[in-house]
């Protein structure tokens, strides 16, 4: 069976290229970058024209950007790495983080550290005003999501950038789901550090980067030698910074049209549902085009991701992350309330390359045909 | 090119490349993800968690980002866990950056670390760690293979002093995986290794622990039972089970090594810093009066590619605290470099450092 994937927001295929490109690097540039003999030398070399494609890619100079294991490594990083250096104890984050941060900013409430969750609306926004009514003399760091990974919404975060602009606080956002997807510029934003990760733009997985703002103060986490400018300890996984340029450069050249294909499947998917008469509506707003989240009323969500399953489709509740569970997913709950039925008859559907026309239409029939033998029941 | 500074970094072997692109392409789903693609990562990821445990003769396995991570780990995630028993790490003043430092914040937290000093073989006196051992000392943590120098520590004599005891025992193997064997009776409780030592991948490592719990670090989505959030690389994975498979202790380096030790120790002013009996993929020597990088860009100039003492501390102009540590003569201290065997190293290369070396050292002596 044709297998089809539409659940490129969860990890998505290495591209080919980048495969090349990532096979190349592993058997030529093979030395330690630390190294002062010409393997090492040509090692950093690749690494410092990689770091100069991430830091083009977000208006960033090439000392801002810290070569990290991934998405979770880099919002860590940012939030104990801030915490550590500052002298406050508060943190104003949203209800609908990934678990990299929330759960990075659960420990330092543990620790003693106070963390204002902003709600969101019913639409999974966050509102630039709330964050100012948070603000404390104590707030030392505001995390915000660019991208959602569940409901795809955008946030205000070149308001909130605006809005914190003069102050003291550290400004942070995770990128991980919206870099690729939306242009990034961190001038336009106003943000001090951001999140990026590699296997969500079909990169390897097992990389990413923090763009540090010049003068932002951040403690390391990673504990040894003095790899990226004493930042980020540990050898450098050079061949895999290879092929994570050779993502980002394709997925730059590729955005504008990346954006109205994933448009247009979006269309073209509710499109097909409407026409067979399945009752359903989108969750969220102001979204970005490759996250399709649909309530289907009358459907339990985990058989319904079997049978879609069984019929060849790849598809997730939410994030992949919560690690294999089904617990409601905490970004509908934070928009819809604890009891709402939305948090058990939501299904993601996200796309990526490799995906044609055609995949999107048997997808949505088969969701169809699905939908209405379940919600029958 | 002669690479000779495997202990730096290795090439990755074919099959291993092979392993990691096919995986990449059949095996890219999230292991998390509950669907079949999922589901089939998570069997590979399973699969090759099970045969590096078996390979390691350790139950338990936790995926990191190398071997800085999987020290970090261990050392943080072991002390946060179990600091209510005690406050005292015992450690030597020769391990690596990745476990000196990791042990400095927690100093800075209150632990105390103690810092066994070492012999001019770089090597720990078993006596001198019995008596550093208290009631409050939570764990001990030591290399297997010191990386500068190839200093053996005795592991497996270690283990079973700790045994019964309330102390873990942490051992580094990042240089002695897949060289030294390992006495399966005596293992540590905790054994951090990278891949990127062994021809694997770099950015990819281990910690395996046997019954042990462990504090996380780095935290998100729960992967790896908690220990370590993160989507997992599964092609990593696979790919570092098959390093592990493959890795091999080859007995030529014994014969090479000794014939190097020979070779370089008949020079009047070089002296060979590794110690007999050390680890054999291994062998720093210093030259007298002269510095280290020197010999290594002469030798560069003719196609060889050697290190000083580390590629940590080869950017700063420190001497390294391994070679403080033995107490190597000043008038050696700076011309230290280090020759380092791996897999694809032949005879041939060995035969061509020996003329290399007669050559630059002749040409840098004005002789
Ligand atoms: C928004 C967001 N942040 C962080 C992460 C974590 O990134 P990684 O899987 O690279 O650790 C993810 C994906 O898992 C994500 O979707
Ligand atoms: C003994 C030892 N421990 C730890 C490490 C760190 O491993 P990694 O480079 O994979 O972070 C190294 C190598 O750099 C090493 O030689």
């Amino acid at each position: 069976m044709n297998r089809i994937y539409l659940d490129h927001a969860a990890t998505s295929p290495v591209h080919p290229e980048v495969v090349e490109a990532f096979a190349g690097a592993l058997g030529t540039v093979y030395g330690n970058p630390s190294s002062i003999h010409s393997s090492g030398r040509t090692a950093r070399k690749a690494l410092d024209d990689a770091r100069r494609v991430f830091a083009e890619s977000i208006n960033a100079g090439d000392a801002e950007i810290i070569i990290t294991s991934g998405g979770t490594e880099a919002d860590n990083l940012a939030i104990f790495g801030t915490a550590a250096k500052k002298q406050g104890k508060h943190i104003i984050t949203s209800a609908i983080e990934h678990h990299a941060v929330l759960h990075a900013c659960a420990k330092l409430e543990r620790e003693g550290y106070e963390v204002t969750y902003l709600p969101v609306d019913v639409n999974g926004r966050v509102e630039a005003e709330d964050v100012k009514k948070a603000l404390r003399d104590d707030t030392i760091l505001v995390t915000v999501m660019l991208g959602n990974n569940e409901v795809g919404t955008m946030q205000p975060i070149a308001e909130i950038g605006e809005l914190l602009k003069g102050t003291d606080v550290t400004f942070h956002t995770d990128a991980v789901q919206a870099y690729g997807i939306l242009p990034i510029d961190v001038e336009t934003l106003n943000v001090d550090l951001l999140s990026v990760s590699a296997h969500k733009l079909n990169g390897p997985k097992g990389i990413g980067f923090l763009y540090q703002r010049k003068g932002t103060q951040l403690a390391p986490q990673l504990i040894g030698g003095e790899q990226e400018r004493k930042r980020r300890a540990g050898t450098e996984n050079v061949p895999g910074v290879i092929a994570f340029a050779k993502a980002v450069a394709i997925s730059l050249e590729e955005k504008e049209e990346k954006w109205a294909l994933y448009n247009g499947f979006k269309e073209m998917f509710k499109a097909i549902l409407e026409g067979e008469g399945v009752n359903f509506y989108e969750n969220g707003s102001h979204q970005m085009p490759h996250i399709l989240n649909l309530s289907i009323p009358g459907i339990d969500i985990e058989s319904f991701l079997v049978n879609l399953d069984l019929a060849g489709i790849s598809a997730s509740s939410g994030s992949a992350c919560t690690a294999g569970s089904i617990d409601p997913s905490h970004v509908l709950v934070a928009m819809y309330g604890e009891k709402a039925e939305q948090s058990r008859n939501s299904i993601r559907f996200s796309f990526g390359i490799g995906l044609t026309e055609q995949d999107i239409i048997q997808a949505a029939e088969k969701t169809a045909q699905i939908s209405k033998r379940l919600a029958l029941k | 090119m002669i690479y000779l500074d495997n202990s730096a970094t290795t090439k990755p072997k074919k099959e291993i490349l092979e392993t990691f692109v096919k995986a990449n392409e059949q095996f890219y789903g999230n292991p998390a993800s509950l669907h079949q693609m999922g589901n089939a990562a998570e069997d590979l990821l399973e699969k090759a968690r099970a045969q590096i445990a078996d390979l390691l003769h350790m139950k338990h396995v936790v995926f990191t980002s190398g071997g800085t991570e999987a020290n970090n780990l261990a050392i943080l995630g072991a002390a946060y866990r179990y600091q209510q028993r005690g406050k005292h790490i015992i450690t030597a003043v020769t391990e690596h950056p990745s476990v000196l430092n990791s042990l400095k914040v927690l100093e800075e937290q209150g632990f105390e670390i103690t810092r066994l000093s070492v012999d001019r073989t770089g090597d720990i006196s078993i006596d001198e760690l019995k008596s550093a051992l208290r009631n409050d000392t939570i764990l001990v943590s030591l290399m297997h293979v010191n990386n500068e120098i190839g200093t053996i520590h005795p592991i497996a004599d270690i283990a079973r002093l700790l045994k019964n005891g309330r102390t873990l025992f942490h051992v580094d193997a990042v240089q002695s995986i897949g060289k030294l064997v390992f006495d399966k009776t005596a293992m540590p409780d905790l054994l951090s290794m990278s891949a990127h030592k062994i021809h694997g991948l770099k950015g990819s490592g281990v910690l395996a622990f046997n019954d042990v719990e462990l504090k996380a670090i780095q935290f998100g989505g729960g992967q790896e039972a908690g220990l370590r959030s993160g989507t997992v690389s599964v092609p990593h994975a696979a790919a570092l089970a098959k390093a592990l498979r493959l890795a091999e202790a080859n007995p030529m380096y014994e014969k090479w090594n000794n014939d190097l030790r020979n070779f370089l120790g008949n020079y009047s002013d070089v002296m060979v810093v590794s110690p007999i009996g050390g680890a054999s993929h291994i062998l720093s020597v210093a030259a007298k009066g002269l510095k280290g990088e020197i010999l290594v860009s002469g030798l560069q100039k003719e196609g060889i590619v050697v290190s000083t003492s580390s590629a940590c501390s080869s950017k700063s102009s420190e001497t390294s605290h391994v070679i403080e540590a033995i107490r190597l003569p000043r008038a050696y201290k700076d011309g230290v470099i280090r020759i380092s065997f791996g897999t694809f190293t032949t005879k041939k290369d060995i035969q061509h450092f020996k003329k290399a070396f007669e050559r630059v050292y002749r040409l840098i002596k004005g002789a």
